[in-house]
């Protein structure tokens, strides 16, 4: 590591020294801040700041996107979202995927965690073969559990007919659609969480788990008063990118349902892309994308702000 | 070189460390209730690869088990296919372009907010930061029409470089994070040497920074490989497509032809997973670096 410099003698940052350094210092600051920083910013500034700008002017407006925005509306873009049923379902079905990642996803993941963390032959298989959900496209995940899920070739109907009983079509189901999209939002994400609590596992002082056992302790105590509480950052992190997560979902919809049947999968982004990006109504989808963004900023800020500021 | 990251990378292979050894029945219960998950992981995988090599009749008397007669012909004929061939290129191409941007601005910004104290640093850092908190669909139709009224829509550049832009936020923090870990004597040493800013990156912080370089690079190349939404809104023309657009596509002409629709998923999964198992340890603490640090 230190073989391309030599360690400075302190001897030479004499304050005569020092001076002319830091002068000389000022003096070589402008190639660097001239050359290095403009690509990002001017990437960053028309491709991220801008259109999240242009999505807060547009949403008041009713436009196709040709031209220029004239037709100014004020906060009737809002209103109708706020009344259309769809995304009404929209924001229920978003709840209920952070509820199912909070509930049934993280503690999931962490029980997993804990086994695969143990002094067993494979555990390391077993950890690869976990992750290995996450590394897929959602879309390549999504068109997989379609067709586990169809009625017709799918397993759904090859264990439906082995048990003598017709085979379901969950995802023409409207009330049931739903829940089979969180069984592949769980089934494609648990990995992620599982890798963040072998971590923080691993980050535990075996010392104060021998002195439990030492003190009597059972596992099932071990694991509430010294393990969990031990783990408690990388819970809060773990919810907080399930949260996160949860909001933007859309590429997995699109191949299970395509956010059908009659909108019973919408989620908010799918919905801007149904409502907003295929109707071409610019106006109406910037104003569902800004709601988007308040929401998860609010969200993420909130969070971090009450769960996370001390970690 | 990995005692310069501040946070050790996450493992998968790291042993656990102590621990008594198991009770049998621990052990066995411990395997059922892995092997059961494990399970349910690899069967939706495995009778998809398998489903690919049947006819469409077996796959609807029989999905689980072995084909009876192996239908070799369905993967041979997407492989000879000119359209699978291209939406990998596309693919390829995109996420190649994607990551060299994104490895080459991050790296440049971020080694200025590492090095170089100037008035209004900490402000741009946070700007940039910003590009954390939400996602990309939330602008995407604005960013639709930027692109098009930049004369870019239906192009790689297109694609590529609104992905670049979301990328920037978390790659300038791993990268600021890391060179800031550079021993400071490094820096002090070259300066007194004549060795201008410039130079040092090049010469010095690039060399040194491989780790954080493949992290990077990781992110932002597994991110843009499956992206859908953006290659979605911004490309029209379908011999630009990459994959996961083109399995759409492909589903929806072949509708039910099952058998087919399963060997074209597996050939377009099959590259991801056999990278995953190849570099599983770089990939692993790659996707979760951006988490931990």
């Amino acid at each position: 590591m230190t073989t391309t410099a030599q360690p400075v003698s302190r001897a030479n940052a004499t304050s005569f020294g020092l001076t002319r350094r830091q002068r000389a210092e000022a003096r070589a600051k402008w190639p660097v801040l001239v050359l290095f920083l403009p690509p990002a910013l001017l990437v960053f500034t028309v491709f991220v700041i801008l259109p999240m700008g242009e999505a807060a002017w547009y949403s008041f407006y009713n436009w196709n996107g040709y031209s220029l925005p004239t037709q100014w509306v004020g906060f009737k873009n809002y209103e109708l979202i706020f009344k259309n049923s769809a995304f009404r379902q929209a924001l229920i079905n978003n709840g209920l995927i952070i509820l199912i990642s909070i509930c049934i996803q993280v503690p999931l993941a962490l029980w997993l965690a804990t086994m695969v963390t143990k002094h067993i032959k494979g555990a390391v298989a077993f950890r690869l073969i976990f992750f290995l959900p996450y590394v897929l496209a959602d879309v390549a995940a999504g068109m997989i559990w379609r067709f586990v899920y169809d009625g017709n070739f799918g397993l759904v109907a090859g264990i439906s007919h082995a048990l003598g009983v017709d085979a379901p079509f969950w995802l023409a189901d409207r009330t049931v659609a739903i829940y089979a999209i969180l069984g592949v939002i769980v089934w494609k994400y648990f990995g992620f969480h599982m890798m963040l609590f072998i971590a923080g596992l691993q980050a535990i002082d075996k010392s104060v788990l021998e002195a439990a056992d030492i003190d009597g302790a059972t596992g099932w105590q071990k694991f509430m008063r010294v393990t969990l509480p031990l783990l408690g950052s990388t819970v809060r992190l773990s919810l907080f990118f399930a949260v996160v997560g949860s909001l933007q979902l859309f590429d997995m919809i699109m191949p299970l349902t395509g956010a059908g049947p009659s909108n019973a999968t919408q989620t908010m982004v799918t919905f801007l892309y149904t409502f907003g990006v295929m109707r071409m109504q610019v106006g109406f989808g910037s104003a569902v994308g800004v709601v988007l963004f308040v929401i998860c900023v609010t969200l993420a800020f909130g969070y971090k702000r009450i769960f996370m500021k001390n970690d | 070189m990995t005692e310069l990251a501040e946070a050790p990378p996450i493992d998968a292979a790291t042993a656990s460390s102590g621990g008594r050894r198991l009770g049998a029945g621990t052990q066995t219960y411990l395997y059922v209730c892995l092997i059961i998950v494990a399970a349910i992981v690899i069967v939706p995988l495995l009778t998809t690869a398998l489903g690919g090599f049947k006819t469409l009749g077996e796959l609807r008397g029989n999905p689980f088990g072995l084909p009876r007669e192996w239908q070799w012909h369905n993967y041979g004929d997407i492989l000879v296919s000119q359209r699978y061939w291209l939406q990998m290129g596309n693919s390829l191409l995109i996420a190649a372009l994607t990551v060299f941007l994104t490895l080459l601005f991050a790296a440049m910004a971020a080694f200025t907010f590492a090095h170089v104290k100037f008035f209004g640093g900490n402000f741009l850092l946070n700007y940039f930061l910003v590009g954390l908190m939400f996602p990309a669909a939330t602008a995407i139709l604005p960013l639709f029409i930027r692109i098009r009224d930049l004369g870019l829509l239906d192009t790689y550049w297109g694609v590529v470089l609104p992905q670049v832009a979301f990328g920037l936020g978390m790659s300038i923090l791993l990268f600021r994070n890391y060179f800031r870990n550079l021993p400071n004597e490094l820096f002090d040493a070259a300066f007194v040497d004549g060795c201008g800013y410039l130079r040092f990156f090049w010469h010095i912080s690039l060399p040194l920074s491989r780790p954080i370089i493949a992290t990077v690079g990781i992110i932002s190349f597994v991110g843009s490989w499956n992206s859908y939404i953006l290659p979605l809104i911004l490309l029209n023309s379908e011999d630009k497509y990459p994959w996961p657009l083109g399995i759409m596509v492909y589903k929806g002409e072949f509708s039910t032809d099952w058998q087919l629709i399963l060997a074209f998923i597996t050939l377009t999964i099959l590259p991801t997973i056999i990278v995953f198992f190849a570099a599983q340890k770089h990939i692993i603490a790659g996707l979760t670096a951006g988490a931990v640090k």
